[in-house]
């Protein structure tokens, strides 16, 4: 359980990113952030593991507050996933999977072997260990930083539009993947997004965030589909338009549903679970 | 061609001469530039300060050096230390500004990403800043390199003997083949040490060159 209790961060030059903040978010499950560039998203997770100290408030990780921790153990602690993947161009594939094994003082090998493991799991073939960065695509990379990330086996991982510069086939297949993995991991994921649909895919729970990380609504992506806190949530999730704002059609063959574009979404099935 | 064999002996003792002479000056060079270099780096109020006042030692002309050094410092000007230290001085005065530009090329994203996943701040420095900055630094190690082996031949000037001893002893002899003999050897030694640190570049560095060929591709998607 990360709680975040009454957070604030103004930075040196006067912005307040965070503007006193309050979430509890539940363990094992997928916690997203969302909201539209500058809300203060980074600010937030990385208040998570000291990369950032808050001005005001206190975060808190299973009832202790991180201030009263070491910051470097407790970033070892805390698997951490960025946009551009954030890997070090200088190791191998292997070795930058392998990074916090290393750092938390496992040897060479065991650290490899565990290097080896996690290309596995997130789908990377293990011919690829030896390669550098830069000889991979956009997708391959974040999957290392996904890799990165589960080294050590953290109870907390944080991932910060970890898919936001891939192309959107590629970003889709790792969707898909990362919803796959925490079936079997279950893990606490704090995942942010400017991306709603990407929020309403991968969140147990989803906050909707604007400037100054104020919370607009925080429940899961049915709760605020189906009563979004106000109007500016149901533009904002697109519940008016696209593909959430669904009709019934009738057709000879039963009713269906279309969306705002006219696009058959689905067959309305009477009394399913 | 018929001084030169006949006196192969002569010019081996004088390149090894040389070669140790600025190997160290290289060396020691390099090692106090680290330092020196990370201090500019990373204290931007002393950056000005040091950049500047170790340029400036660049244009302190090489035999006044050899000259003043032994008066403050209280050794003999024919000594090899003293030859050896002005090298040093003039090799730090081109390390310094190659460690901190080095430095400065670092992927701030990189560095932050370092600390994010548990880099304390001295492990980060040898492990993630030093590495990535060795492009840039071996590229100024490398002019180094060759600047002070040519720059070591003024030594004989001050009365201490290296393959400059070629110069001015075939200047005075008038044996044209000596002078050229000293020419071709400093020359080798010079492209000997460049080529030894461009092989050490590449075992310690592979990554750089993994790296090269997307940058060129990038560049040339930027460029169109
Ligand atoms: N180090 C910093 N110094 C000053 N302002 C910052 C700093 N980091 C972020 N900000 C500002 O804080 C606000 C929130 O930033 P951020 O958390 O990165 O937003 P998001 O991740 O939602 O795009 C923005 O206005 C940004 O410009
Ligand atoms: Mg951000």
């Amino acid at each position: 359980m990360i709680e975040f209790r009454n957070v604030t961060k103004r930075f040196p030059d006067g912005t307040v990113a965070v503007d006193a903040f309050d979430l509890v978010i539940p363990s094992r499950k997928t916690t997203v952030f969302v909201g539209s560039s500058g809300c203060g998203k980074t600010t937030l997770l990385r208040m998570i593991n000291r990369m950032v100290e808050p001005t005001g408030g206190t975060v808190a990780i299973d009832g202790e507050d991180v201030a009263s921790k070491q910051a470097v153990a407790l970033r070892r602690s805390i698997g951490y996933v960025m946009q551009n993947s954030g890997l070090m161009p200088h190791f191998t594939v292997a070795e930058n999977i392998a990074t916090v094994p290393r750092l938390t003082g496992r040897t060479r090998r065991a650290a490899r072997a565990r290097a080896l493991e996690l290309m596995d799991v997130v789908g990377l073939d293990t011919a690829m260990a030896d390669r550098y960065p830069s000889q991979l695509s956009g997708g391959q990379q974040q999957r290392v930083g996904v890799a990165r990330g589960l080294a050590s086996d953290p109870n907390i991982l944080l991932m910060d539009e970890p898919f936001g510069a891939v192309d959107p086939i590629v970003r889709a297949e790792l969707q898909r993947e990362l919803i796959r993995l925490q079936r079997d991991l279950d893990k606490t994921v704090v995942f942010v997004t400017h991306d709603v649909d990407e929020a309403f895919l991968l969140g147990d729970q989803v906050a909707i965030l604007a400037k100054g990380a104020r919370r607009l609504q925080f429940g899961s992506p049915s709760e605020i589909t189906e009563q979004p806190a106000d109007d500016f949530v149901a533009a904002f999730i697109g519940a008016e338009r696209g593909k959430r704002a669904l009709r019934v059609k009738q057709t000879p063959h039963g009713p269906v549903l279309v969306d705002a574009e006219g696009r058959t979404q689905g067959v309305l099935v009477e009394g399913g679970a | 061609m018929e001084w030169v064999t006949g006196n192969l002996d002569l010019i081996g003792s004088l390149t090894l001469d040389h070669l140790r002479q600025s190997v160290i000056a290289i060396a020691a060079g390099f090692a106090l530039s680290l330092p020196l270099g990370w201090v500019a780096w990373r204290y931007r109020l002393l950056r000005g300060w040091v950049i500047t006042v170790t340029g400036l030692l660049y244009t302190i002309p090489s035999l006044a050096l050899l000259m003043i050094l032994p008066v403050v410092a209280g050794y003999p000007a024919t000594s090899e230390t003293n030859l050896v230290i002005a090298l040093t001085i003039y090799a730090v005065a081109i390390m310094v500004r190659a460690v901190t530009d080095g430095l400065d090329a670092v992927d701030p994203a990189v560095r932050r990403s370092a600390t994010a996943v548990g880099y304390g701040d001295a492990r980060r420095f040898w492990a993630v800043d030093l590495p990535l900055a060795g492009p840039v630094i071996l590229a100024g190690l490398r002019v180094t390199a060759v600047s002070t082996i040519s720059l070591a031949t003024v030594g004989i000037l001050v009365g201490v003997t290296n393959l400059g001893y070629l110069f001015t002893n075939g200047l005075q002899r008038r044996i044209i083949p000596e002078v050229l003999a000293g020419i071709v050897a400093v020359a080798l030694v010079a492209l000997l040490i460049d080529l030894l640190l461009m092989l050490a570049g590449r075992a310690l560095m592979p990554w750089a060159r993994a790296e090269a060929p997307r940058r060129s591709s990038t560049a040339a998607e930027a460029a169109a």
